[in-house]
């Protein structure tokens, strides 16, 4: 296809550089400098996409990122495929693959479109009415469809084939937008000696400059003062310039996000960033963001070939293309003449100019008479014909009171309409700047700053192009004074301008037909109307943001850019109350859609989070150990032989274990040193247990509550001397334990000498359980004995083992006799392969997590987090024989005191479970009830905390929370699961070993 | 992404620090003087404010300090951060306005 709506000359397009592409799978060619939409339009086409609720064909509507209809697509393949652009946003490159959405099977025979005929049926709130009953349809039947047929693009099928970049930044200034009020702030800040960053959203910089054709700037054409200016910025060595760079949020404290596009419009660059995410920390910023044409709401003013006058002159101005051959014009704002003339001078057939004033005046207005432009003054649109394009515009009279006469087919194939422009205040907004609205302009343009920013431009309601520079270098000066910078003078600029221009519209305009059988569309690409605005408005709803939101009016992807101001129009028509009182929606970031790719940067795959290995990791890995996550920690959770199962290896490893010797790799328990003269203290008044008296060489189990008395973490304790402790945490629990420390020792006991540092990652920690666990060890210990007489259960001593510096304590967490060896981390590996395999002829075995929890459990030891859940006492977990009842405060110690803590209530106390078919395994969560005939909603006393099979006792086990478990034992309770019941026995919690004999070997 | 200015170190970007509730509630000298009423006063009330709220952070990644701070919640705006002990300098509040 070939460009035949390019015109001979004109537009900054590179006539010398033609691209191909393709627009769903038809091939077709545009010029370096297009986007897909001018290539489009160059092209001749405006169908672009279907609308997501009705399948209405839809067009181009504008030139910018407000475009809310032609979404497309790009993707030459899946790994770079990216759905729901705007058309008017995509670089042409040459190859571009693009397909519209929303359609089915094609664009132009899409079998969605019968919700174009049955509309009537769907209004707004259609969801919320429809759909509730009978329950559980929403979720079977009507989502699925509605999603199916409703609905922007398509996911990509296969993971993202590019890479994204983030950074940090700092600068002094901050300007947000390139247009003329940009680039004079910019010049400002940078003539007072400020670092300044320059972002725009768009491949050139320019702004409303870049279609500028008429005026001139301190004598130099619009394009050549462009091209000075920003060759003067680019020299100044304090000036970064970001193209293709959106500002899409505005975060507290002056910190923006950035998105910058490096290499979408360069196909062919490989290993490069797709897009780099920029967070700037800014002293000021000059917000330069400009503004967004309204379209104008009458009955079907969304065919194809209907767009925003400005946009249709931007495309002749700065593409080089002629929208159409023949256009009406509707307009409310003197703009639109602008337009018109410039179609005219490339060649378009003017058939009309519709303005609804009674009276327009102004420049532009008589240079279009002057060129013999036909201006109907006072007359309105009540409708428009054509399908795929639009064909025709019935224009008829506005009398002064509304009434509209007998209308007149107009044929076209381009309707450009202009309700006038709505600032940009979307970033001010996010800000939490208060906007204010301002009658004479009929809009909401920034009030007071919640930050250190300024708004300069458009984007607070000045149009008049020396005026926008003016204000852009005084912003400029201002925010570069408050940053730090010198004094600049105010400067103005000589602009030979194009006459003013005034007007605007906002609301629906009248058309004299019935209101119940028209589609005049405001938010176009969530397909509501004028009808459904008026409709929530009759259903009671008043505030604005819920008509927002029951309409769905503002909520797409464009974020109302186009709708919002008419919305509220046709509000304050209804509700008879101005605009300032009914107030605007609150704008959120971001700005425009923005890529999970470029927030999710280099976090991904091996990046995506922190992994944290043990010394013996590589060595587990080795030995074919499948491992689990436990918080960030990569543990292994069992080692099985050839062959083996899950099941199979943790039982050959736990028969190991009670009959020979396993080893086991605790390096990842949390470790804190407390050491200082008041360490003992300080523990005192942490844990719920009593440290004064425990002899430096001995270890004791420490409970730890929270201070509502709940239990927070626990481990093992020793006194390595008077003044210092090695205290153990659970493996997740280390960072919060020692903040909760530091937080008491650093506010509530200040006065107390001691220090705590965090050795988690400074030891690793080789556990040595078994019978046979004294005889594998004593080989490798110089400068201890340990026998049990001079080490017994409990006790800790500081010798070598395999000749390296050790802490090695006496301690069992599988009920039998056991050692923990703590020795420097970069010893860990060799420490642990050597009594691995001196243990080897006594039958000693490598066990994992899941080993270490059947065998804790068989002895009822708790693991916090799974016998525990933020609601567990120590009494409730059997672990009350822990607290020193005769200090006199601990944390928590006050909150036990309450009632309800203790006596006198039926709280849920840890027991054991013994299903009556010792076959069954229950699962853990599983709920306890008493009468398993009793009716729904059932009485339910506790819950399976810890199910394992036991090859031990060779039989199923669990340990469960029971209200008043411990006066059940022996009771029968029931676990109703889906198609049985499972009766179980209330046992003790220890399973194994009750008189704790096999602790000593 | 809130800047703070730890006591200690200066401004810090929010990445740095953890938050730490409600500040200037006091736990009592003695736990066994108060009535049940009045700790689980201590334990579960807080002010909420909307307005200039006094507020504990750690700069965790940093010098591990907790520190307090008044930050006006509807603006996120900090008038103040000082350190433990140190009292609520509400002058400066008043200076803010
Ligand atoms: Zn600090």
């Amino acid at each position: 296809m070939s460009q035949n709506f390019r015109l001979p000359t004109g537009g900054r397009v590179n006539r010398g550089k033609k691209i191909s592409f393709t627009f769903d799978g038809r091939r077709m060619s545009g010029l370096e400098g297009d986007t897909l939409a001018s290539a489009l339009l160059a092209n001749g086409e405006h169908l672009a996409g279907r609308s997501f609720k009705y399948h209405r064909p839809r067009g181009i509507l504008s030139a910018g990122p407000e475009e809310p209809n032609a979404l497309v697509g790009v993707g030459a393949d899946e790994g770079h495929y990216s759905p729901n652009l705007r058309a008017t946003q995509v670089e042409l490159f040459e190859g571009l693959v693009a397909e519209s959405q929303n359609r089915s099977p094609s664009l132009r025979y899409d079998w969605a479109g019968v919700n174009n005929l049955i509309w009537r049926f769907i209004p707004a709130g259609f969801y919320y009415k429809t759909f509730m009953w009978p329950r559980g349809a929403w979720t079977k039947f009507f989502e699925p469809r509605i999603r199916a047929m409703a609905g922007l693009g398509r996911a990509p099928r296969a993971p993202d084939a590019t890479t994204y970049a983030q950074r940090y930044a700092h600068c002094d200034v901050l300007v947000v937008g390139a247009g003329p009020a940009g680039l004079a702030a910019a010049l400002a800040a940078v003539q007072g000696g400020q670092r300044v960053i320059l972002c725009d959203e768009q491949n050139e910089l320019g702004g409303s400059l870049l279609s500028e054709t008429d005026a001139t700037i301190d004598g130099a054409p619009a394009a050549r003062w462009l091209s000075e200016t920003i060759a003067q910025l680019r020299a100044a060595g304090s000036l970064q310039i970001l193209a293709r760079t959106t500002a899409f949020g505005y975060f507290p404290h002056n910190m923006l996000g950035l998105v910058e596009r490096l290499t979408d419009h360069l196909p062919g660059v490989a290993g490069q960033p797709r897009e780099r995410l920029w967070q700037v920390r800014a002293k000021q910023v000059v917000l330069a963001a400009g503004e967004i044409e309204r379209p104008l709401v009458f009955p079907d003013n969304d065919r194809p070939g209907i767009m925003l006058a400005g946009a249709a002159r931007i495309y002749a101005s700065r593409y080089g293309v002629k929208p159409g051959q023949r256009a009406v014009i509707v307009t409310a704002h003197d703009s639109a003449y602008r337009a018109a003339l410039a179609l005219y001078q490339a060649g378009v057939g003017i058939a009309a100019i519709a303005d609804v004033r009674a009276n327009p005046q102004g420049g532009w207005v008589d240079l279009a008479r002057k060129a013999g432009l036909p201006v109907r003054a006072g007359c309105t649109i009540t409708g428009t014909s054509g399908r795929l394009r639009v064909s025709g515009a019935d224009l008829a009279p506005l009398a002064a009171d509304g009434t509209v006469g007998a209308s007149e087919r107009v044929s076209c194939d381009l309707l450009l309409m202009s309700g006038g422009f709505t600032p940009s205040v979307h970033l001010f907004s996010q800000s939490r700047g208060k906007l204010v609205y301002d009658d004479a302009l009929g809009a909401f343009v920034p009030g007071t700053p919640a930050e250190d920013c300024w708004v300069a431009g458009a984007c607070r309601g000045v149009s008049l192009l020396s005026e926008v520079l003016a204000d852009g270098f005084a912003k400029g000066a201002s925010a570069a004074r408050a940053a730090g910078g010198a004094l600049v003078p105010a400067r103005g600029f000589a602009t030979t301008h194009a006459p003013a221009t005034g007007g605007g519209f906002a609301g629906a305009l009248p058309h004299g037909k019935n209101p119940a059988s028209v589609r005049a569309f405001v938010d176009f690409q969530n397909d509501s109307t004028a009808k459904d605005i008026k409709l929530a408005i009759s259903e009671g709803l008043r505030s604005i943001e819920h008509i927002k939101r029951y309409t769905t009016t503002g909520m797409a992807t464009d974020q109302g850019k186009i709708s919002n101001m008419n919305a509220l129009g046709i509000a304050t028509d209804v509700l008879a109350r101005p605009i300032a009182q009914i107030g605007t929606t609150t704008f959120r970031m971001p700005y425009t859609p923005t890529t999970f790719g470029v927030f999710a940067g280099y976090a991904r795959g091996d990046l995506f989070d922190t992994v944290r290995r043990t010394p013996v990791h590589h060595w587990a890995e080795a030995q074919g150990a499948v491992f689990e996550d436990v918080s960030l920690w990569k543990r292994a959770r069992y080692f099985p032989l050839a062959g083996e199962d899950m099941h199979q290896a943790v039982a050959r490893e736990c028969r190991a274990v009670r009959a020979a010797a396993g080893i086991f790799d605790a390096s990842t328990l949390g470790k804190i040193e407390v050491a200082g003269p008041d360490a003992a203290e300080f523990l005192n008044r942490m844990y719920v247990n009593a440290w004064s008296k425990l002899k430096p060489g001995r270890l004791r189990y420490g409970l730890l509550l929270r201070e509502d008395g709940f239990i927070l973490d626990d481990g093992v304790i020793g006194r390595m001397s008077d003044e210092c402790f090695h205290v153990t945490t659970t493996t997740g629990g280390a960072a919060r334990v020692l903040t909760m420390m530091e937080d008491y020792r650093q506010t509530e006991f200040p006065e107390l000498k001691v220090w705590l540092t965090s050795t988690t990652e400074q030891w690793a920690v080789i556990a040595l359980q078994g019978p046979k666990a004294r005889e594998i060890l004593a080989p490798f210990v110089e400068g201890a004995d340990i026998s049990h007489a001079a080490m017994p259960h409990m006790s800790v001593v500081e010798c070598r083992v395999a000749g390296v510096p050790a802490r090695l304590f006496r301690v069992s967490f599988t009920g039998e006799l056991g050692f923990e060896i703590n020795v420097p981390a970069d010893y860990g590996r060799a420490v642990w392969e050597a009594i691995f395999a001196a243990g080897q002829p006594a039958g000693l075995v490598a066990y994992g997590t899941e080993t270490m929890h059947v065998l804790r459990a068989e002895k009822g030891y708790i693991i916090v987090g799974q016998e525990t859940d933020g609601t567990v006492t120590p009494d409730d977990a059997g672990l009350s024989w822990a607290i020193g009842k005769a200090k006199p405060d601990f944390v928590g110690k006050r909150a036990l005191a309450r009632a309800g803590m203790g006596e006198g209530v039926q709280r849920k106390q840890l027991v054991g479970l013994l299903t009556d078919d010792p076959q069954v395994v229950l699962e853990e969560g599983a709920q306890l009830v008493a009468d398993p005939a009793q009716p729904p909603p059932m009485t339910m006393l506790g819950h399976v905390t810890s199910s394992y099979w036991s090859a031990t006792l060779n039989r199923s086990m669990a340990l469960a929370l029971v209200k008043n478990g411990r006066a059940r034992i022996g009771e029968t309770l029931h676990v109703p699961m889906p198609g049985r019941v499972i009766r179980v026995t209330i046992t003790g919690p220890v399973f194994y070993d009750a008189e704790g004999i096999k602790l000593d070997g | 992404m809130l800047l703070i200015t730890c006591p200690f170190c200066g401004p810090r970007p929010e990445l740095e620090f953890g938050y730490a509730g409600e500040a200037h509630v006091v736990r009592a000298q003695d736990p066994r003087d108060v009535s049940d009423s009045q700790w689980t006063e201590y334990l579960y009330q807080r002010s909420n404010v909307r307005g200039v709220h006094a507020e504990r952070w750690r700069h965790a990644h940093g010098c591990a300090q907790f520190f307090n701070a008044l930050r006006d919640t509807t603006t996120d705006h900090f008038v103040a951060t000082y350190r433990i002990g140190e009292s609520r300098p509400d002058a400066a509040v008043e200076a803010g306005r």
